[in-house]
């Protein structure tokens, strides 16, 4: 009796005392939760505001400078969002293409056989790592990209594209029938998946080889062309032209302008964040066994055969987690560009949008749910990436 | 004689002609670079075309390529060849580097030293050849101190003095006395705070945390942000590795919710939307405010590294810690923490780094540390067109900062690490 009482005893104690601290936590959140939303209910009645999203519709009468769709004052406020939400995946996604580049190649560096190079790569790391990344943007745009030439005397690159302090002008493509060549590039694209597949699967049954990246690489270069010949593509370029607005001020017409803020912040999220991937590649080729590399010399791989079928698929599974973090960062640093009032999500949005309606709740909630979903949206084709690359184990 | 295979196949037997050789043609592409950079004098001009461009590279490929001897004896040369100059491809690497740096180096060094001026307190001494670090000596202590006032300034110097000094005891005293200081030390600068830099009492004058700022400001912030993101990180680690749901998923959201969204908006949040939480009628600090953003912030990532570290430790740690009798909270603190914290010093390091580096975007909020003491002072009308002076001197300090912490990271890294 009295060994059964004690084992009840310790079963309903042990209840108690997974039940205790759970309840305690959900009090405590309930808790706050109900205390902010009483005080910002009775907050915003005393000021006379209402929660709701009835502003998303409203004329946003301000103008936004560069815009990859079309804006002007008289559009809504969800417009305007749409436009800052546009800006920022564009300059996100430069800041990944270059900064991805630059890591790989900085990381390989680092480990090359040649002193000069590895220590070229060391230095630069350690310059661009520990500098904060606004400062670095201020650099670029207040100090150096302030420091190009006027319109007039802009610096000129084969008389298509100039340099200036107002920012790059390069020609603009004007195409007519490219839905043609849109068509060809997917049919081309469609079709070098198909012989890669079928490449590898008669490798792997008869161990014959196709060469399947000369035929991909001809047919995704030649299909185009034929269409281009054949479809009565036409292509144009507008070139940028200097013209005179009145007797001192010069400016460029015509063509595409990328303003020094884009120039500025995709520079310095790219030399950033190309620091921290590098340091990524670096440890995961370093962490290949030795053994690995040896064996596959000793098989009469060529170097190159090595690193690429060898080292490299080994190397990306340690590469891939920590350069998911760097890209799930850069979206979230570009956000910096409000700092030298680059048109962004944050600037457009949380920044005029909210000083016009005041209404800050429902704006800073929105902007940051914009922004974790930018963020599941990234780690969710990483990690689907990297499931693909895993070991698969048999 | 020398014949034509001789020649392109360098070997030992004319070791010194091919030293001499090579060695020339080196040079003549070193000094081709070096007066087109500073001379501005081409000695190829007379070649067609833009060939006079790549001269230096065909000239110093050229040369390499004749030093290129396996195994010469020389031991200079070996070691030459072993790391510079394995192959064609390496030679070229390595020309790019020297004629890079050539172009590069002497104009730099021009700008930061040889043409600058360094000692006046008005714009107009400036020669504008070089930097003008007289913009940054007169703004020195606006730099440092942000616009606290210039008589009270001594108190600033005084709390970071006093931090300072208990750090260096606190690291050479006697064991038995370290428990004291380390105590003192996470207390201070709560008083530090509110008696010195506010001031108010003992007839200090009261300064506003307004005008608070520059580097002063940085440190302030990072050394709050630091006392209380560790902690909070820690029992966070722990309540996402928790058996009750309750607990666990309320960890996960918080984590993956100050993950998931840029410092920018949770100061913005800080500063405008946090008021309309508080009852009508209270009011907190702007500073205080923002450094609680922050660490919010900050504990998330330092959460994830400590997960990281406890994710690491072997089951059988938890066994053993359990089979001794010790409870939960007694096996986390005296076994596992201490073994997971020492494994990811690194990543603990990396956040603190980070956050450091986080501090100049409060301008965007009004707080102006040093960078937006820098974005202040350039703006002023008397001493306009200085940015470039301005963030050279900013990156220069925050990279020591940096620099130097990463350097103690990897210095503690070591000392702690054990054989297991």
């Amino acid at each position: 009796m009295k060994f059964r009482n004690l084992n009840f005893g310790l079963e309903s104690n042990s209840k108690i005392k997974s039940y205790l601290p759970q309840g305690l936590t959900l009090f405590v959140i309930v808790f706050i939760i109900g205390f902010f939303a009483f005080n910002a209910q009775d907050n915003m009645a005393n000021r006379g505001i209402e929660f709701g999203f009835g502003f998303w519709g409203q004329e946003a009468s301000f103008d936004i400078q560069f815009s990859l769709i079309e804006y002007d004052g008289s559009h809504s406020y969800g417009r305007a969002y749409l436009v800052g939400l546009l800006n920022t995946i564009l300059v996100s996604v430069v800041g990944i293409f270059f900064a991805t580049i630059l890591g790989v190649v900085v990381g390989i560096s680092r480990l090359s056989p040649n002193y000069l190079i590895s220590k070229f790569a060391e230095v630069y790391i350690e310059i661009f790592r520990n500098i904060p990344l606004l400062l670095q943007i201020f650099f670029w745009y207040f100090a150096a990209l302030r420091a190009l030439p006027l319109p007039k005397d802009a610096i000129n690159f084969f008389d298509i594209s100039y340099l200036t302090v107002k920012g790059w002008f390069i020609p603009r493509f004007i195409w007519s029938n490219f839905s043609i060549i849109f068509y060809s590039v997917v049919a081309a694209s469609i079709a070098s998946i198909i012989i890669y597949t079928y490449a590898k699967k008669q490798q792997e049954q008869t161990g014959k080889r196709i060469p399947a990246f000369w035929i991909s690489s001809g047919l995704i270069t030649l299909l185009p062309l034929l269409a281009f010949f054949i479809g009565g593509v036409t292509l144009d370029f507008e070139y940028p032209v200097l013209i005179q607005q009145t007797s001192t001020i010069f400016n460029f017409r015509g063509g595409i302008g990328i303003i020094p803020e884009l120039i500025a912040l995709a520079l310095a999220l790219s030399l950033y964040t190309a620091t921290f991937i590098a340091e990524c590649v670096r440890a995961g080729i370093m962490g290949v066994n030795r053994g690995q590399k040896e064996a596959a010399a000793s098989i009469g791989l060529t170097p190159a055969q090595v690193l690429r079928l060898v080292v490299m698929p080994q190397a990306l599974r340690i590469i891939i987690p920590p350069t998911t973090n760097q890209y799930l960062n850069l979206p979230k640093n570009s956000s910096l560009a409000a700092a030298i009032a680059y048109p962004d999500l944050v600037l457009v949005f949380a920044g005029t949008a909210m000083m016009q309606t005041g209404r800050a709740i429902e704006i800073v909630s929105i902007t940051m749910l914009t922004y974790l979903t930018l963020s599941i949206l990234i780690s969710m084709f990483m990690n689907w990436y990297n499931k693909k690359i895993a070991i698969k184990e048999k | 004689m020398i014949g034509k295979s001789v020649i392109f196949k360098p070997n030992r037997e004319n070791l010194n002609l091919y030293i001499i050789l090579g060695g020339a043609f080196f040079i003549i592409g070193l000094l081709d670079v070096i007066l087109n950079s500073l001379l501005k004098a081409n000695i190829t001009s007379f070649l067609p075309l833009n060939l006079s461009f790549f001269t230096p590279i065909f000239f110093g490929l050229i040369g390499l390529h004749l030093i290129r001897i396996e195994f010469s004896g020389n031991k200079i040369l070996d070691s030459i060849n072993k790391n510079i100059n394995s192959n064609w491809f390496n030679a070229f690497l390595t020309l790019l580097v020297i004629f890079i740096l050539i172009k590069i180096i002497p104009g730099l060094l021009n700008w930061l030293f040889f043409d600058a001026d360094f000692v006046g307190t008005a714009k107009e001494e400036c020669s504008r050849e070089g930097a003008c670090w007289i913009f940054v000596y007169v703004w020195f202590e606006r730099f440092i101190y942000g616009l606290y006032p210039n008589e009270e300034i001594w108190r600033i110097n005084f709390v970071f003095l006093t931090l300072i000094i208990s750090t260096i005891l606190l690291a050479y005293s006697p064991d038995r006395l370290k428990k004291y200081f380390l105590i003192f030390l996470l207390i201070s600068p709560f008083f530090l705070w509110k008696l010195i830099l506010s001031g108010g009492n003992f007839g200090l004058e009261w300064v506003e945390t307004n005008a608070w700022g520059g580097l002063s400001l940085t440190f302030i912030i990072s050394i709050f942000a630091l006392l209380f993101c560790f902690p909070i990180g820690t029992f966070l680690a722990l309540g996402r590795r928790s058996s009750y749901p309750v607990i666990r998923y309320s960890c996960i959201g918080f984590i993956e919710f100050w993950r998931g969204v840029p410092l920018i908006t949770v100061l913005f949040m800080a500063s405008v939307m946090f008021p309309m939480f508080l009852p009508s009628g209270t009011f907190i600090d702007k500073l205080i405010r923002v450094i609680v953003a922050i660490t919010l912030f900050e504990s998330a990532y330092m959460a994830e590294v400590v997960r990281g570290g406890l994710q690491a430790l072997p089951k059988g740690q938890y066994d053993a810690a359990k089979s001794l009798g010790m409870g939960y909270w007694r096996m986390n603190f005296l076994v596992i923490m201490p073994q997971a914290i020492k494994l990811v010093i690194p990543g603990i390091a990396n956040t603190f780094l980070a956050l450091v580096k986080d501090t100049p975007l409060i301008l965007v909020v009004g707080l102006l540390e040093l960078v937006g003491m820098i974005d202040m002072a350039k703006t002023n009308p008397k001493w306009l067109g200085f940015a470039a002076e301005g963030y050279v001197f900013a990156g220069f300090v925050f990279w020591i900062i940096c620099y130097s912490m990463s350097r103690y990271s990897q210095k503690l890294e070591r000392r702690f690490k054990t054989d297991r």
